[in-house]
């Protein structure tokens, strides 16, 4: 998978540096409020941000709810020998399979593994890049050095191929183990948020407002927690954001080379693995699946894109 | 300049070894290389321990290390442990992996840094123009693109076309399973057409993101320095649009572009393996799947040493270039 | 470079330059328009934004004879900057133009990037506010140079590098040859601010456009920029516009004063007449707010509150809100550009005749502070049309007190300021 992350660094750390100015300038709590309220206008108007919104709802909703009162069960086949590839109808919408299960009732399972992967993965990438990211540029000196030659160590390693082998000990053992794929995933991809956030770290450090709560008697971690990672709040968002259309595209790579969920778990990855050559004579087969991973990572994405706009008006289009 | 590339090679030492204590690490993580040869068969403790002899396991931790890296720098690399495999050695087996798996990622690269490049620059000159949307649409639809989805379906298509020149009496172009190891052989004109053939689709896989990559990150890069002091400053001297936009700001406006070629090595090898099982090529990507799959420890551990080399080698380059085109770097 | 030099006491040249005659003594070839080598009219900038149009200069008018040398004085958001832009055509595609900019005689507004390519450079050039970022980072100082006088010059790179060395020397750059092959991050701010002189005067401009050029230096530093740029100005007979916020350099520098607020001129006349006898509140709030060497050990008198957006501006007197003479027709109108009771000084304020009868006006911005004066705006009377006799007493009450307690003296010569 290439990494678009390493796109969004840049923009991010360039959003990071104008909310920087935004709020440096007081932590006046009211203000604060107003200023969140504006931007949560700024994103209820950018359209493709909240079309995306209610889209990722709806896929969410379809899965789990849509999931557990389908009539069919992903784990079921029809055994009588007849019902193999059927196409889309009114009782298979997504048409069946080689062994006759219901294809809808196994996309909606492997959008909701893909989802909850995803989620835990953006989760654990993002906690561990900023906690990283913020301990080296707060503390400087050796601590940099260390955590700053770790990030570097482990990017000489492809990201898949890194999750992968991590994830060999995971196969077996019935396989029923997704959380430890979304473990793997979320450990093997904090560096770029951790490198935009020790960035932010180490030139906040250096405010006024930081000097003045330290001046005060402050413990690095008050200071940390309180006084600089709010002042990071919109990029670590916009990074959670990517991270989570990231973690889907990377746990379905994982997945579809063979070294990430395993049946009976399932996930949009490996169906398309599954029936990757079905797409000329069962294209439903593919194109289900393909369809729902491609509105997760874009709905994501899109909201991503929203809430930078959001965060930075000043990348906005004026209006001549 | 020559000091700096021997500085930066001897700096690179420590973090290969670094590296090779991480990925030792990573393949002992990934379990028992005779796992699954203990299960299909019982096993006499005799003979555990006899195979554990033979691939080296039955040393501790450190000094299995120890041992591998000795002979992983004195050129001994080993081979494939799995009994009843056809184990193959590994230097030779990742050598001409590495080649095929090069060949694939320089082409497809070079080829999304231009076009990327271009289309960037064109789309922060004409900002909010149609062309400008249309790239900037088309280089967010294929972010949220799954890469092998993009294979499938190329190869779908090519296997299509291919069935047309049937069906119209030519010849079969697209090759769906990569170039054979040896190479092709026939005339030069042959040759073209069988390379094409089975580059073509890999290719335009790999090109498909990597271009996307390429065109949002330079035009954001472009845009961010068409604002800038010295571009109006050049356009205060009276200097035409054009050489303002070309000598100006795309100069600057590729530095960072750099930076981002380098950072986008590992996941370029990334994008090749799964290219490369979609397309079937034996190179790295088929390797490492392989590998991890049967719990081939010294490959695996190879392959991560040969990649995090490629990488670093990669850094290299474009710290060169970076200090090339940005005379505040200096390389001394 | 014009060999021809002026006088260096700026005091003669003011009036050299303000006498009509003085054309002749140019003898341009361009002075048309009544010997106006620059001539500003109606000008308005516009950008629109999501938000709402932020008017960023409104209705501003002015006009520079040859060699004159115009300081444009205002807060940040003023518009000075805008202004300046404006004549160059460098503003970005969302700003929009309205009024008039002729030079020479030519109209400026509404040409094309290609029609302002002759003038760039060549007949106007602009020295901008950072010189650490107006340098080209990756191409040396003399190929930015040369590549400056080739934009207007058809010479061989080999001549342009020649004339590159001579006008780094010209500003007085040490061993200008070797330094033309080295790169803007070798060089020193107040340096680069020297290359950026250079660079404005390779083609020997006949206005020169200086945004704020010592704003980003050390003070130290600025007085050599500043020196370097009278050098210049005497040395190449180029008319000046020098854009700044620091009345000193003002003082120091400049024939005629143009006082700016919330993007529209509020007084301008000579530079001596207007600090001398300042007819707007705001320039006297200026003025007070100026550290000077005469004021040790008193207090200074800040002009209190903001400027306005440019977005929602009121609908009389932008300087109303903060204005200590505010009275209700402030609020109502915004007044016209008018004459004073002085010659060729001009000001738009509907109580400048008032104020001409204060005697020590910065006072008026004497606040609680200073514990004299609670609430000046209270003080004053809500009629400007009523003899303002009970307004003034008012007025003169709060002076004398402030005078009782404070010693703070107002700074209205500049021959005090001027060292």
């Amino acid at each position: 998978m290439t990494n678009p992350i390493v796109a969004d660094s840049a923009e991010a750390s360039e959003a990071a540096l104008s909310s920087v100015d935004l709020t440096s300038s007081g932590f006046d709590s009211t203000q604060a409020r107003r200023q969140s309220l504006v931007i949560l206008k700024r994103f209820m108007r950018h359209r493709a941000a909240m079309v995306s919104l209610a889209i990722f709802v709806l896929l969410f909703l379809i899965a789990f709810v849509g999931g557990a009162l389908w009539k069919y069960s992903y784990t079921y086949e029809d055994t009588t020998g007849g019902g193999r590839y059927l196409p889309p109808s009114g009782q298979h919408p997504f048409g069946t399979d080689a062994l006759a299960a219901d294809n809808m009732a196994q996309v909606l399972r492997g959008t909701q593994f893909s989802l909850l992967i995803a989620l835990v993965v953006a989760f654990l990438a993002t906690t561990l890049g900023v906690v990283l990211g913020a301990i080296a540029g707060f503390y400087r000196g050796w601590v940099d050095s260390l955590v700053s030659r770790f990030t570097d160590l482990v990017l000489v390693i492809p990201p898949v191929v890194l999750a992968g082998v991590l994830s060999r000990n995971a196969i077996g053992g019935g396989g029923s183990n997704w959380y430890l794929i979304a473990i793997y995933l979320g450990i093997t991809s904090w560096m770029s948020v951790c490198r935009v956030i020790r960035g932010m770290v180490l030139s906040l450090r250096e405010k006024e407002f930081v000097e003045a709560a330290r001046a005060l008697g402050g413990s690095a971690p008050r200071l940390i927690f309180r006084h600089i990672l709010p002042n990071t709040l919109d990029v670590i968002i916009v990074n959670a954001t990517i991270a989570v259309s990231q973690a889907v595209l990377a746990e379905a790579a994982l997945s579809f080379i063979g070294l990430g969920v395993h049946p009976p778990d399932t996930s949009l990855g490996l169906l398309i693995e599954k029936n990757q050559n079905e797409i000329s004579l069962h294209p439903w087969l593919f194109w289900f699946p393909f369809v729902f991973i491609v509105l997760i990572s874009l709905s994501v994405n899109f909201i991503g894109d929203g809430l930078r706009d959001a965060f930075d008006p000043r990348q906005k289009r004026v209006r001549a | 300049m020559f000091r700096y590339i021997v500085r930066r090679v001897l700096i690179s030492i420590p973090v290969l070894v670094l590296a090779s204590f991480l990925c030792f690490c990573l393949v002992t993580a990934m379990g028992d290389p005779l796992g699954e040869w203990k299960t299909t068969k019982p096993r006499t403790p005799d003979a555990v321990a006899a195979e554990e002899h033979v691939i080296g396991y039955d040393k501790p931790f450190f000094p299995r290390y120890g041992n591998w890296a000795v002979n992983f720098v004195e050129g001994n690399w080993n081979r494939d442990v799995t009994p009843g495999s056809d184990l193959a050695p590994v230097k030779k087996t990742l050598g001409s992996a590495l080649w095929v798996t090069v060949k694939l990622v320089l082409i497809a690269e070079l080829i999304a840094i231009i076009i990327g490049v271009i289309i960037g620059v064109i789309g922060a000159v004409r900002q909010y123009s149609v062309f400008d949307y249309s790239i900037t649409g088309i280089a967010f639809t294929l972010f949220s693109m799954p890469l092998f989805c993009i294979a499938i379906m190329l190869k779908a298509g090519g296997i299509q076309f291919n069935n047309w020149l049937s069906s119209i009496g030519a010849d079969r172009w697209i090759t769906t399973a990569g170039p054979p190891p040896g190479g092709f052989s026939g005339g030069i004109g042959h040759l073209i057409f069988q390379y094409t053939g089975a580059y073509l689709l890999p290719v335009l896989c790999l090109l498909a993101i990597e271009f996307a990559l390429y065109a949002r990150f330079q035009r954001g890069s472009m845009l961010d320095v068409l604002n800038a002091d010295y571009v109006r400053t050049a356009q205060a001297k009276g200097l035409s649009q054009a050489r303002v936009t070309l000598r100006h700001a795309f100069r600057n406006a590729l530095i960072p572009v750099v930076t981002v070629a380098s950072l986008n090595v590992g996941a370029l090898f990334s994008g090749a393996v799964i290219t490369e099982t979609v397309f079937d090529w034996q190179g790295m990507g088929v390797v490492i799947v392989k590998a991890v799959e049967n719990v081939e420890p010294w490959m695996v551990l190879g392959w991560l040493m040969v990649t995090a080399v490629f990488i670093i080698v990669f850094n290299l380059i474009a710290d060169i270039i970076y200090a090339f085109l940005d005379p505040r770097i200096r390389l001394d | 470079m014009n060999a021809r030099h002026r006088p260096n006491d700026s005091a003669d040249t003011i009036v050299g330059t303000i006498d009509p005659d003085s054309g002749a003594l140019g003898g341009s070839a361009y002075a048309t328009e009544g010997g106006d080598l620059l001539v500003v009219d109606d000008l308005s900038v516009g950008f629109g934004t999501e938000d709402g149009i932020v008017r960023a200069v409104r209705n501003v008018s002015f006009a520079l004879k040859p060699r004159q040398v115009l300081g444009i004085v205002g807060e940040s958001g003023s518009g000075k900057s805008v202004s300046s832009m404006a004549i160059l055509g460098l503003l970005p595609k969302t700003a929009r133009v309205t009024g008039s900019i002729r030079f020479r005689g030519e109209e400026l507004v509404g040409r094309s990037y290609n029609e302002m390519r002759k003038v760039r450079g060549n007949g106007i050039a602009m020295i901008f506010q950072d010189p650490m970022t107006s340098l080209n980072p990756v191409f040396t100082v003399g190929w930015q140079l040369a590549e400056a006088y080739r934009a207007h010059h058809s010479v061989s790179k080999k001549a342009a590098w020649a004339k590159a060395i001579e006008s780094l020397e010209l500003v007085g750059i040490p061993q200008p040859d070797r330094r033309a092959a080295q790169y803007p991050h070798e060089f020193s701010g107040g340096m680069r601010q020297r290359v950026m002189i250079a660079m404005a005067i390779i083609n020997d401009p006949e206005l020169i456009i200086a945004d704020e050029p010592t704003t980003a230096l050390d003070v130290t530093v600025q007085a050599q920029i500043l020196e370097t740029l009278l050098r210049i100005r005497d040395e190449t007979n180029a008319a000046v516009i020098m854009i700044t916020h620091d009345l000193g350099v003002v003082a120091g520098m400049v024939d005629r004063v143009q006082v700016m607020y919330g993007g529209t001129v509020v007084e301008t006349g000579d530079v001596h007449e207007v600090f001398a006898a300042p007819r707007m509140p705001y320039t006297v709030g200026l003025l007070g707010s100026m550290p000077n060497p005469a004021l040790i050990g008193k207090r200074l008198t800040p002009i209190q509150g903001a400027p306005p957006s440019l977005m929602n501006l009121p609908s009389g007197c932008p300087f109303a809100p903060r204005c200590p003479l505010v009275v209700d027709v402030c609020h109502e109108s915004e007044p016209p550009l008018t004459d004073t009771d002085r010659r060729d000084h001009l000001v738009r304020c509907h109580r400048w005749s008032d104020l001409a009868m204060i005697d020590q006006p910065t006072l008026l911005f004497a606040h609680d502070e200073i514990g004299v004066v609670e609430n000046p705006a209270a003080l004053t009377v809500a009629n400007p049309d009523l003899p303002v006799a009970e307004d003034l007493l008012d007025v003169e009450r709060r002076i004398a007190a402030a005078e009782s307690t404070s010693d703070t003296r107002p700074a209205t010569s500049t021959e005090e300021r001027t060292s």
